[in-house]
């Protein structure tokens, strides 16, 4: 009796351990869902297609300044430049369209001008040996600012086509922004690529053991740097979504987006310790800073409380990992009893 | 043993600066075979294991596979001539699932037209040739789609060295396989190696646990100083014999 109770209790409280786990792991889309619930409950204004557009919006550039954190935080890195790359590359495309060059030369300037800071940080964080990413970033987020702000006189730049105006700023059918469509691209893209693609592999497997990985013979430092560049890629998308969304180039956009960026990927559950996070989850907690600075506007709330509010987000955020981590130790202690 | 060994080497040397670290270190191993090396901490074991996985290189002396003379100048050479090495630290991705663990750095992926990097991979074989691995090898694991990090030690181990079996045509290394195990999961990884040497490979493993090599090993090697000082078939009987070669006093 005694013997066949035991061996009954041990399955079932490794079930709910399980289930545990995976609820953890949805977390963040669960959080997402009853923030919305209940923000609809409390304005009339938040469940219209009208406010919906604005939010999707709104958050498109978090979405993907946060799509590239992600990847650079699964290789236990960070990457503090995102932000000035953004204005950077909006001052590039806008002395670009300055200087009468054709609308797809203006979209791979602001691109190439994102990818090549990123190059810039991988390279220097890779092959300069640094200790970490940490350093290199916090320089070029100066740097590219500074040099945003000398291209530019630093001033605001007006002006873009309308092809680009399209892609920043129309909303389709009353609710649903180009930008999104951008984002989704961008989101099923990374998707492949870090569920199925060889890269994608190598890149959690360098976050999960970078020693291990170097001895099993993938290429730790290429992609390394190749997570950088993809960073600072988004923030080329970032300038293209934002110059779009404007008109023009400014030198002082997308001032602290870096920190939004890395808050989103937190609180959609991503390690700091690195080799884990998620896509969808980096989105859900983008789309979460969104919908908390859309429902407090609202409702009237004075600005000054939204950073209060994703602060204790972000604390929450972090609790759920310091719970995981104990749900897994019991697990694996259940592994090694039963 | 009239059978050509798997690996022989002969008259090994390797320094370190002024140290020798192996001086003419001779030995063979056989398939279906467990070779235990034994002796204490600086006894030149561990640096024996690296010369054979590629880490290091001999200074003098020859390795033949199969009756080959080969050289083994990195871990990519050691692993294409078909020598697996676990080492303690196991060297496992706890992110990733028993199978992207088993391919990591050599994942089945296409199409092949394109750069390595860019290949989708293809999880499904991956997958089925990792479970019939496990399944030869008895290794029960929980869920498929775990994490290694959510597993016990033993489970762990257990998982590294199936990869290292199923990778290794010819040797398996372990070092210390069973040296952060308890009573139970020791049994369970003894047995897999039992289960390693039933199916053909020869196996060299670093043990102090002489209960352990008792159980498993065909022979014990003891080396101290950098020098092979006997080889003895490890029985309950042997023992004091096996530990005053290790230890160095009269016996």
């Amino acid at each position: 009796m005694g013997s066949d109770g035991s061996e009954h209790r041990a399955p079932r409280r490794h079930r709910l351990l399980e289930s545990g786990l995976v609820f953890l792991r949805v977390g963040p889309a669960i959080g997402l869902l009853i923030l919305i619930v209940i923000l609809a409950q409390l304005s009339p204004a938040f469940a219209t297609t009208r406010n919906i557009g604005n939010l999707l919006a709104q958050s498109a550039v978090i979405c993907v300044l946060a799509i590239g954190q992600l990847l650079v935080i699964v290789t236990r890195g960070i990457d503090l430049s995102v932000g000035s790359t953004l204005a950077l590359g909006t001052v590039t495309g806008a002395l670009a369209v300055t200087a009468g060059l054709p609308t797809p030369i203006v979209i791979l300037v602001m691109l190439v001008t994102g990818a090549a800071v990123g190059a810039v940080n991988g390279i220097f964080y890779v092959y300069g040996r640094l200790p970490h990413p940490f350093i290199i970033t916090l320089a070029t987020l100066s740097v590219a600012r500074g040099l945003a702000l000398w291209l530019s006189d630093g001033q605001p730049i007006q002006g873009m086509p309308d092809q680009i105006r399209v892609i920043g700023g129309e909303i389709l059918l009353g609710w649903l922004p180009v930008s999104t469509i951008v984002v989704a691209a961008i989101a099923l893209g990374a998707l492949l690529l870090t569920t199925r693609m060889v890269w994608g592999r190598w890149i959690y497997a360098v976050g999960g053991n970078p020693e291990a990985a170097l001895r099993i013979g993938i290429p730790v430092g290429a992609t390394l740097v190749s997570v950088y560049v993809l960073s600072g890629l988004m923030a080329g998308v970032g300038a293209l979504l934002t110059a779009g969304r404007t008109g023009a180039g400014a030198p002082t956009f997308g001032s602290l987006a870096e920190l939004d960026a890395i808050a989103a990927v937190i609180i959609g559950g991503a390690s700091f310790l690195g080799g884990r996070g998620h896509v969808g989850n980096a989105i859900v907690g983008a789309l979460m800073i969104g919908v908390i600075r859309n429902g407090m506007n609202l409702l009237n709330v004075d600005s000054f409380f939204q950073p209060m509010v994703i602060g204790v987000v972000i604390v929450l955020a972090v609790e759920a990992d310091v719970i995981r981590n104990r749900l897994e130790q019991r697990f694996r202690l259940m592994q090694a009893l039963s | 043993m009239t059978a050509t060994p798997v690996i022989a080497v002969t008259d090994a040397v390797k320094r370190f600066g002024g140290v020798v670290a192996l001086d003419h270190v001779s030995l063979a191993v056989h398939a279906g075979e467990v070779l235990a090396l034994l002796g204490d901490n600086g006894a030149g074991k561990s640096t024996l294991i690296k010369c054979l996985a590629g880490v290091h290189r001999l200074d003098a002396g020859t390795i033949e596979l199969d009756g080959v003379s080969v050289r083994i100048d990195s871990p990519a050479t050691a692993q294409a001539l078909g020598i697996e090495t676990v080492y303690q630290d196991l060297a496992l991705f706890d992110n990733l699932d028993p199978a992207a663990n088993f391919y990591a750095g050599r994942e089945i992926a296409g199409p092949a037209w394109l750069p390595r990097w860019l290949r989708l991979l293809r999880p499904g074989e991956m997958r089925t040739a990792t479970n019939a691995v496990l399944d030869d090898l008895r290794v029960s694991l929980p869920s498929a789609g775990v994490t290694v990090g959510l597993m016990s030690g033993g489970q762990r181990q257990a998982v590294a060295v199936a990869r290292a079996a199923a990778f290794a045509s010819r040797i398996v290394i372990l070092d210390e396989p069973t040296a952060a195990l308890g009573a139970r999961e020791s049994r369970s990884v003894l047995d897999l190696i039992v289960r390693l040497r039933d199916q053909g490979k020869a196996v060299i493993v670093i043990s102090h646990a002489l209960d352990h090599v008792i159980e498993v090993a065909n022979r014990a090697v003891v080396m101290r100083r950098g020098r092979v000082v006997g080889e003895e078939v490890p029985t309950r009987e042997n023992q004091p014999r096996i530990v005053s070669l290790i230890v160095g006093g009269e016996a």
